[in-house]
C-alpha cells in the first residue's frame, strides 16, 4: 500500500483501525482483514444485506446506512447488522382480499404506528416509510406499494421503529396484492398468452428454426426497426 | 462532484447538446447515428473486445472439455483440487443427514423459481444457498425484462433478434424455449404480484434495449430483477411446508450413484463449517455467473457471490459446458467517483434516449448496438482514438449523456424511470438529471455455462441447470433484458423437469465421489499446487499486508481452512 494515501482511523465494533480515506464502509471492513460473509451481498445497493449502524465523532446520534454506499469518516464508529428478526406469516396470495382486513389479521402491529416517523429517518433509501405504513392503514394499498417500491429490505426501519412494526414486510404483502389484484390488467398481454397457448406461432417458430445461418442473417439486418420514441 | 480538470470537457457535452437532440427529434432515435453493419460489428469486436485479447483464452486440459480454449481464468479453476476429501467423507455417504426429491442450488431468481415449480409439481424441495436466499446477480438486474406482449411484436421476431443478438450462435431450441415462453412468465410472475411498469390502462410499458427491433423491454422501476426476485423469495416463504430453505450453506460438491446419476450434494454451513450429505434424485444447479473472477481484471457489475461455483462442480461430475470462452462486458459501467467503479449504469439510460458521448461531446456509436459492439466500440474511442475522458485514479471513461433524456421526454422522466441511478450517483454528490455520468465496459455476465436442452438437462442424468450457470441462450453475447427473462424461463422448466424425473425415479443407489476421486487425480498428474482449491466460494479482498500476518498454514480458496 502506497504510504501517501491519506489514512483515517475508524473504530470497527470499538477496534481502532487505519483505513484509505476514500474507503467505503465495507471496503474499510475488508482491508482491515475482516473476511466478510454475513453484511455483504451485491456490493452496489440493491440487496440490503449491508445494513449497517454508526456514530460519528463527538456526535450522540446513531446513523443508519450501506456498508457499500457510506464512505467513512474520522473516528467513525462502526457495527454491522447481520440480520433483522421479523414476523413473516405465511399466506396463499391467492386467496387474499386486496382490503385492510387482510392487514389487520396478519400485521395487526401496524396499527400501533406512533406516528414518530423513525423509520423514515433510518432508511438508507430515503423511503417514507412512515407514509407508506399511514398508506396502509388507510386501506390505500396503491399508494402504499408505489411508495415502498424502493425498499431493499435491509431492515433498519423494523429495528428503530418503537411499535416493532416489521414495515418491509408489510411493503411486500402491499405491492404483492397491488401487483396481483389491483394494477389494470393488460389486454395485450392476455391475448399474446392466449394465442401461445392456442400454437398460433408454432409453424412460424419452426420455420425460423430450420433457417439456415446465412438466410437468417440476412433476414435480421434487413429487419424494420419500431421507432418507439416513447411509450 | 467532478473534478475541475474535467469541466471543460462537460461543458462541450452540454454545448453539443441541442444539436444532438434536434436530430433525435427530426430523424428519430433510432436514426441518430449509423448502426454498424456485419462486416463493421465483426471488425470492432475483433479488434477491441477483451475476449480477443492474447491470454484471454486457454485449452482446459481436464474434463469433459479437453483441448477446448476457454476464458483463462475459468480454466484455472476447473484444475484445481477439490476443497474435501472423498475418503473423509466417503464413511458418511452412507447415512445422509438431509434426504429430498428435488435438491437445488443458488437463491436467485433461477433458483426461487425452480423451487416454486419443483414444489407445484408435487417434489419436496431442498434449496441451499451460499449467502442469503434473494442474494444473487438476479437482484440487481435493472433495466428490464423482455416478452413480446405486444400486437406488432411475436415470440418469433424475438427469436431472431436473440439470434442475431449472439451472432447466430446460440442453441435454437434454448431460444426458442425463452421467446415463446416470455409472456407466460410474465403472466405467472403478475399473477404472484410483480409491479410491472404500466399505463394508466393497463398496457404494460415497453420500450427499446440494445439489438431489439420491436419495443419489448418490460420493467419494474430501475429494480426490475429486485422487483421480481422479493416476489419470488416472499411466495417461497409462504410455502415453507414443501420447500425448505438454507441460507449461508453452499454445496461443495455433487454426489453420483452408481449408475453415474447426480444423487446429491455435499454443502457446508458456512458460518460453523459443518458438512451434511444431502442425497436428492435431482439437483438443480442454479448458482449464476462468475464476475467475481475479475477476468482480465475487470471490475465487475456482479454480486460477492458471484464466483462460478455450479460450472466447476458440474464439470467435475461430468457435465460438458458451452461457449465457456466469451464473457460479457457491459459498456456502461461506473468509473467514476472510484467507490463505485464497475458498477452497472442500466441500459435502460440509453433506450430512453440517453447518448455516449466522447469528450469532445460527440456521438460516434449508435447508443443501442448489442452489447459486445457498443462495449468495443467504447475500448476503441479510448483506446485508440484517444477520444475518452481519464480519471484521477488513470481508468479512461466516455460520457453518458443522461439529462438530454429530460429533454427527449419530459422533465422528471428520470426520477420515475431510474430511481437507482439517481439515488446511487447522488450518494456521490453527482445529479444525474442535470450532469452526464461517466462509464466504461466492465465484467458483467457469463454468456456461456454448463451445456442444457431446453428441457434444462445437462448430459448426467439427474443434474439439471438453470440460469447464468447454464450456457447457450444467448450465443457469445447477451441482450438486454435476456437475463431476467433467461432465470424464470428455465428456472421454472428446470423445476418442473427435475420433479418429474425426481418423482418417477423408483431406485436409489448408494452414493459415491468417485468422480471427484477420478478429477483429483488428473489435477494431480497436471502437477497443480495443492493451494489451489475450487470451488472458491468467495474472491479475495484481504490485502497483502494482512494476509503476511495471518500465518495461516493453508487456504481453501480464499477461505481459510
Amino acid at each position: 500500500m502506497s504510504k501517501k494515501q491519506e489514512q483515517v482511523s475508524v473504530f470497527i465494533m470499538g477496534k481502532k483501525f487505519m483505513v484509505p480515506a476514500a474507503s467505503t464502509i465495507m471496503s474499510a471492513l475488508e482491508y482491515s482483514g475482516f473476511q466478510l460473509k454475513r453484511g455483504v451481498g451485491c456490493r452496489e445497493g440493491f440487496c440490503g444485506a449491508c445494513a449497517t449502524v454508526y456514530r460519528l465523532k463527538d456526535d450522540f446520534k446513531i446513523r443508519t446506512g450501506l456498508a457499500c454506499q457510506t464512505v467513512v469518516q474520522e473516528g467513525m464508529l462502526i457495527a454491522q447488522i447481520p440480520f433483522v428478526p421479523a414476523v413473516k406469516p405465511v399466506y396463499d396470495i391467492s386467496k387474499l382480499e386486496p382490503t385492510i382486513t387482510i392487514f389487520k389479521q396478519l400485521y395487526p402491529e401496524t396499527f400501533r404506528c406512533l406516528g414518530c416517523n423513525t423509520c423514515s429517518k433510518a432508511c438508507p433509501q430515503d423511503i417514507r416509510v412512515m407514509d407508506y405504513i399511514n398508506a396502509v392503514e388507510r386501506g390505500d394499498l396503491a399508494k402504499a406499494a408505489e411508495l415502498s417500491y424502493d425498499c431493499i429490505r435491509c431492515g433498519m426501519c423494523a429495528l428503530r421503529c418503537p411499535a416493532e412494526i416489521g414495515q418491509f414486510n408489510v411493503a411486500i404483502l402491499a405491492q404483492r396484492l397491488y401487483g396481483s389484484c389491483l394494477a389494470p390488467k393488460s389486454k395485450e398481454m392476455i391475448e399474446r398468452v392466449e394465442q401461445i397457448r392456442k400454437g398460433q406461432f408454432n409453424e412460424e417458430m419452426a420455420a425460423i428454426k430450420a433457417t439456415d445461418k446465412a438466410a437468417l442473417k440476412k433476414m435480421y439486418y434487413e429487419r424494420d426497426i419500431e421507432p418507439g420514441e416513447s411509450v | 462532484m467532478y473534478p475541475s480538470y474535467m469541466h471543460e470537457s462537460l461543458k462541450l457535452v452540454e454545448q453539443t447538446r441541442p444539436a444532438r437532440l434536434k436530430i433525435a427529434r427530426e430523424k428519430g432515435r433510432s436514426k441518430i447515428f449509423p448502426s454498424m453493419t456485419a462486416e463493421e460489428r465483426e471488425d470492432v469486436l475483433h479488434k477491441f473486445h477483451p475476449d480477443y485479447k492474447k491470454d484471454a483464452k486457454h485449452a482446459v486440459r481436464i474434463g469433459p472439455n479437453a483441448g477446448e480454449e476457454i476464458t483463462t481464468e475459468v480454466a484455472d479453476i476447473l484444475e484445481s483440487w477439490p476443497r474435501i476429501n472423498p475418503d473423509t467423507f466417503e464413511p458418511m455417504l452412507k447415512k445422509p443427514d438431509m434426504e429430498t426429491d428435488v435438491l437445488v442450488v443458488g437463491g436467485g431468481s433461477a433458483g426461487a423459481s425452480a423451487a416454486l415449480l419443483a414444489e407445484q409439481t408435487g417434489a419436496r424441495v431442498l434449496l441451499v444457498t451460499k449467502l442469503r436466499l434473494g442474494d444473487s446477480n438476479s437482484v440487481m438486474a435493472q433495466g428490464g425484462i423482455q416478452a413480446a406482449v405486444n400486437p406488432q411484436d411475436s415470440p418469433v421476431r424475438h427469436y431472431l433478434d436473440v439470434m442475431g443478438g449472439g451472432h447466430f450462435d446460440n442453441k435454437p431450441e434454448l431460444v426458442e424455449a425463452l421467446a415463446m415462453d416470455a409472456p407466460l412468465v410474465v403472466e405467472w410472475l403478475t399473477e404472484l404480484g410483480v409491479m410491472f411498469d404500466r399505463l394508466p390502462d393497463g398496457k404494460l410499458k415497453t420500450r427499446h434495449g440494445g439489438g431489439t427491433s420491436r419495443t419489448r423491454m418490460l420493467s419494474c422501476k430501475d429494480y426490475t430483477g429486485s422487483g421480481i426476485l422479493r416476489v419470488l423469495r416472499d411466495e417461497i416463504e409462504c410455502r415453507n411446508e414443501r420447500i425448505r430453505v438454507m441460507d449461508f450453506t453452499p454445496a461443495v460438491e455433487l454426489l453420483m450413484d452408481a449408475e453415474g446419476r447426480v444423487a446429491g450434494a455435499i454443502v457446508q454451513n458456512f458460518e460453523t463449517d459443518e458438512y451434511f450429505i444431502v442425497r436428492a434424485k435431482a439437483v438443480v444447479m442454479a448458482t449464476g455467473g462468475l464476475g467475481r473472477l475479475h477476468t482480465q481484471g475487470f471490475p465487475t457489475t456482479n454480486h460477492y457471490g458471484a464466483t462460478c461455483d455450479g460450472v466447476v462442480l458440474g464439470y467435475r461430475a461430468g457435465a460438458k459446458m458451452l461457449y465457456m470462452d466469451s464473457v460479457q462486458y457491459h459498456p456502461t459501467g461506473a468509473v467514476y467517483p472510484e467507490q463505485i467503479l464497475g458498477f452497472l449504469v442500466t441500459e435502460k439510460v440509453r433506450g430512453l434516449g440517453g447518448q455516449p458521448v466522447n469528450k469532445e461531446g460527440n456521438l460516434f456509436v449508435f447508443p443501442l448496438e448489442p452489447r459486445d459492439v457498443e462495449a468495443s466500440a467504447f475500448i476503441r474511442e479510448c483506446l485508440e482514438r484517444n477520444n475518452g475522458i481519464a480519471t484521477p485514479s488513470g481508468q479512461q471513461g466516455i460520457w453518458l449523456d443522461s439529462p438530454i433524456i429530460e429533454e427527449l421526454e419530459k422533465p422528471g422522466t428520470i426520477e420515475r424511470e431510474l430511481p437507482a441511478m439517481v439515488r446511487q450517483f447522488k450518494r456521490f454528490g453527482i445529479d444525474i438529471t442535470k450532469e452526464p455520468m461517466l462509464v466504461y465496459p466492465t465484467l458483467h455476465f457469463q454468456n456461456g455455462g454448463l451445456d442444457v436442452n431446453a428441457q434444462c438437462e445437462t448430459n448426467i442424468p439427474g443434474l439439471y441447470a438453470a440460469g447464468e450457470v447454464q450456457g447457450g441462450t444467448h450465443g457469445r453475447n447477451r441482450l438486454m433484458g435476456n437475463s431476467q427473462l433467461e432465470i424464470t424461463v428455465f428456472g421454472r422448466r428446470a423445476g418442473k423437469f427435475a420433479a418429474e424425473y425426481a418423482l418417477a425415479l423408483k431406485k436409489e443407489l448408494p452414493l459415491n465421489l468417485d468422480h471427484v476421486r477420478a478429477f483429483s487425480k488428473e489435477v494431480q498428474k497436471l502437477g497443480i499446487d495443492r493451494s489451489r482449491v475450487s470451488p472458491i466460494l468467495l474472491p479475495d479482498y484481504i490485502p497483502s499486508h494482512i494476509k503476511e500476518k495471518q500465518m495461516t498454514s493453508h487456504y481453501l480458496g480464499t477461505v481459510r481452512g
